[in-house]
């Protein structure tokens, strides 16, 4: 049963140069509590739990810890003081044994005592009922056992105070079941946990309370029971209910011919379970769900940008081989990545030569366009999309996030597709520039070619594509198209209640 | 909407550095011995006359580094590492020179015969090198450490331990000078094969690639580059360069000693690369600079030399200045900059209001 407070964020401010990140957050977990922090990319969930261990610190607000302030300097000094940490991605030493992790870097004696060590790590196993022997080197556990012993390991710290930072993502489902039974252990014992993640099912099946943060800002706080998957999929991608409802779909179009990318069974290494997609000359359409749920694994296996593992596909009819980047753009597909800055630009080089890259590179090692060519096609793109740079021989890093991605969206137009994959083109970006690119997406398709647009906001979806593919867990949930593209509607697939 | 903050671009002010440094120890040596540059014509051995004095020692001093400084930062620039087995991959080539030209005798058939070879010897190895780094994404140092340990037992085994010697006209042309041209012949070997990298890099997209590849990989195998052909290529394209640097110093010293040619060269074309104002840890790259970078360590070499220090001694004051150009370009060094300029631009932002 949920206990007393026993923490409580206040106003918690965090900016970086040009974002702020967090704006006045408030969040509060009781002991004994499972508490969801939900938001979509960007929403502040990482920086709130960055500014709660210690990583980053905030530019304003409290944090107290069982009713006394706190200041946290360090990781370590959160650690000291009960708040612990397990990441996605294990962070303890593969090559070491169970009770080697669980024990190491916490006592401050320059002998072991190996026997007592494995003494203490067997009980610690036993008691949160783990089904490893303390002397077996965790790289031969299963990632779940890894994830188990990392929590047994920061809960024997005396933690108060459990953050795991989306523990499942890796997980099969019997490894899930396995971590919940230790999460609701942890509870009963008076641990309150925070728990990040991106599968709603999960949330719903052992949260007691939601708190939902978008663009870095508190949305609220909920016990589970009083939120409704789809209001909780609402407040996430921020459009209450009734206002969602009111939005009408735009008119059914008919796309006739044959399709001008066809694939069957198209699956990728990157966990996409095998999909069938189409898309016809000048139409536009879109892949929706939500963070993880294979929406840009499945623009990614199209471009050939993950290994492909399965499936066939057909350009314009003709069956064809796209295996690798270069394959894909020989057949006149371009593909916009959804993480610009890892992914998209090639932040140390000129606009110039980030515009001219991908036409350049089709065009073939040894045929470099002169420099009077390459400054051509800048200026005619630098025009044409009104990109905001000193000159096209400044470094594409120093424009902002919205000029840059109108680079890449230039780099794309120059290359002439005839299918254009759009991974979240408008996200960070300021609504001018969404707006304008949206404007882009939709001309494009009036000229005949075909779009694939992504987007976390479903407005700008409705407002472009003509049919949705709504994926849920790496699945293609559903097909929405004509009346069925409403908010409500869509979101209802999303969140699972429409079969 | 604020605008991220700038930093200098790459253009002319990357080469400041290595030509202060250059300049500096050229002041130094005006002040301290006036007579230092002075360059004066002489008749040497074989009855040429030639230019002679620090000068010119320095330029033809620095050939074989310069080349293979110049290999080293398309490495760099690429793979964002370095390759530590330059030093043994030119005794292998050394020695497979030798070897070929030891079957004959030493014409210039036989003498482009024997380049040729060692040249295609060293690019297999290359290959391999480059292999380790781009197909088994192994760190280029830790990749190239192999050929670093296993390259001077190789070239031992290519000529059965023994350490040949090799003469000929032609030969000592090519160490030295062609009769009848007063600038030693290594000079103009830098300068043909500056020449081909300015070809290559004119008439490829050797410098977009390289580039590219090396500051997003993943950004540019979404742009169709083939990433693990491009750091392959740097390898055996560093490789070529060890081939010249390798033959320059057998025709200089008219002998291979695979256990001492070219030794400890590879942390000087590293030093090279650094100076020229590269990053090591890839992207942006001149060659220009890590030329001038590969004279910087010649001058201050022969400086060294002209102040009487011991020989023994020379290393260590050259690791003076290499701690401090390490320490100039340090992350540590980098990061306090950027806070100090971040906490300064917020402060006028602050205070003026204004965007």
């Amino acid at each position: 049963m949920p206990g007393e407070i026993a923490l409580s964020m206040k106003g918690v401010s965090k900016s970086f140069p040009g974002v702020r990140a967090l704006q006045n957050v408030d969040f509060s977990l009781r002991s004994g509590e499972i508490h969801a922090l939900m938001g979509e990319n960007g929403a502040g969930k990482s920086t709130l739990i960055k500014v709660l261990t210690g990583v980053y610190s905030g530019d304003s607000g409290e944090i107290k810890l069982g009713g006394k302030s706190v200041i946290i300097k360090s990781p370590q000094g959160a650690q000291e003081i009960g708040i612990s940490t397990v990441y996605q991605e294990i962070t303890l030493c593969p090559n070491l044994t169970v009770a080697e992790n669980i024990y190491i870097g916490r006592g401050k004696k320059a002998f072991v005592n190996w026997r007592w060590m494995e003494k203490g790590a067997a009980s610690i196993l036993e008691r949160f009922q783990i089904p490893v022997k303390a002397t077996q080197q965790l790289a031969k556990c299963s990632i779940a056992v890894q994830q188990m012993v990392a929590i047994a390991r920061a809960v024997d710290m005396d933690c108060k105070v459990l953050i795991l930072d989306e523990p499942t993502s890796s997980l099969d489902e019997q490894e899930v079941l396995k971590l919940f039974g230790l999460m609701r252990d942890l509870k009963s014992r008076g641990v309150g946990i925070i728990f990040v993640t991106h599968f709603l099912d999960q949330v719903y099946e052992v949260c007691d309370r939601i708190t939902v943060l978008r663009n870095g800002e508190l949305v609220g706080e909920y016990e589970i029971k009083d939120l409704p998957r789809v209001e909780l999929v609402s407040k996430m991608m921020g459009k209450e209910l009734d206002e969602i409802s009111q939005i009408a779909s735009p008119g059914e179009k008919k796309f006739e011919g044959e399709p001008v990318y066809e694939a069957l069974g198209l699956s990728s290494a990157s966990g996409v379970k095998p999909f069938d997609f189409f898309i016809k000359k000048g139409e536009v359409n879109g892949f929706t769900g939500l963070l993880g749920s294979g929406r840009s694994e499945s623009v990614r296996a199209i471009f050939g940008a993950d290994k492909i593992i399965g499936g066939k596909v057909k350009i314009n009819g003709k069956e064809a081989k796209i295996s690798s980047p270069i394959q894909a753009m020989k057949q006149g597909i371009g593909y916009l990545p959804e993480d610009r800055k890892s992914d998209g630009i090639i932040d140390d080089l000129s606009v110039r030569d980030n515009i001219i890259v991908a036409l350049q590179v089709m065009k073939g090692f040894f045929r470099p366009f002169s420099k009077s060519e390459a400054e051509r096609f800048a200026d005619t793109y630098i025009e044409a999309l009104g990109i905001k740079t000193a000159s096209k021989n400044t470094p594409i890093k120093s424009l902002s996030g919205g000029n840059q991605q109108k680079v890449i969206l230039a780099r794309w137009l120059l290359t002439n597709p005839q299918y254009l994959i759009l991974d979240e083109p408008t996200r960070g970006i300021d609504v001018g520039t969404k707006l304008e690119i949206q404007k882009i997406v939709l001309k494009l398709a009036a000229d005949g070619v075909c779009v694939t647009f992504i987007s976390s906001e479903i407005e700008e979806m409705l407002r472009t594509c003509s049919r949705l593919i709504v994926m849920r867990d790496r699945n293609v949930a559903g097909e929405l198209l004509g009346s069925e593209l409403t908010q409500d509607h869509i979101m209802r697939t999303i969140a699972g209640e429409v079969k | 909407m604020p605008k991220t903050l700038r930093r200098p671009s790459v253009s002319l002010s990357h080469l400041i550095v290595p030509l202060l440094a250059l300049l500096v120890i050229v002041i130094f040596n005006v002040i301290h011995d006036p007579s230092f540059f002075s360059v004066s014509l002489v008749v040497n051995n074989s009855g040429n006359t030639v230019l002679s004095g620090n000068l010119v020692s320095i330029l033809n001093g620095a050939s074989e580094l310069a080349i293979l400084a110049m290999g080293m930062t398309i490495v760099t620039a690429a793979s964002g590492g370095q390759d530590i087995s330059v030093g043994a991959g030119a005794a292998i080539a050394g020695s497979v020179f030798v070897k070929v030209i030891k079957s004959g005798n030493s014409s210039l058939g036989l003498i482009l015969f024997a380049f040729l070879a060692c040249c295609l010897a060293i690019m297999l190895f290359g290959a391999f090198n480059g292999a380790l780094v781009a197909i088994f994404k192994i760190q280029p140092m830790i990749a190239t450490l192999i050929l670093f340990t296993a390259g001077r037992s190789i070239a031992y085994w290519v000529n059965g331990g023994a350490t040949p010697t090799v003469s000929g006209d032609l030969l000592g042309y090519l160490g030295g000078f062609f009769p009848g041209m007063p600038v030693p012949t290594p000079v103009f070997i830098v300068i043909a094969t500056g020449a081909l990298f300015a070809l290559a890099l004119k008439f490829t997209n050797l410098r977009l690639y390289v580039q590219a590849v090396g500051i997003n990989s993943t950004s540019s195998r979404l742009n169709g580059i083939n990433t693990t052909w491009i750091k392959l290529l740097s390898f055996i394209i560093l490789a070529a360069c060890v081939a010249i640097a390798g033959v320059i110093r057998v025709c200089r010293l008219g002998l291979i000693n695979h256990e001492t040619i070219l030794l400890d060269i590879e942390m000087d074309a590293i030093l090279a690369v650094a100076i020229g104002g590269n990053a090591l840890s890839g992207g942006k790259f001149s060659l220009a600079g890590s030329v001038i970078g590969a004279y910087v360590i010649q001058a201050l070499t022969t400086t060294l030399y002209a102040l009487k220090v011991p020989s023994n001694a020379v290393k260590s004051y050259k690791a003076i200045v290499i701690i401090a150009l390490v320490a100039v370009g340090s992350p540590v060094i980098k990061k306090l900059l950027v806070k100090a300029r971040d906490s300064f631009l917020l402060k006028r932002k602050a205070a003026g209001g204004a965007s």
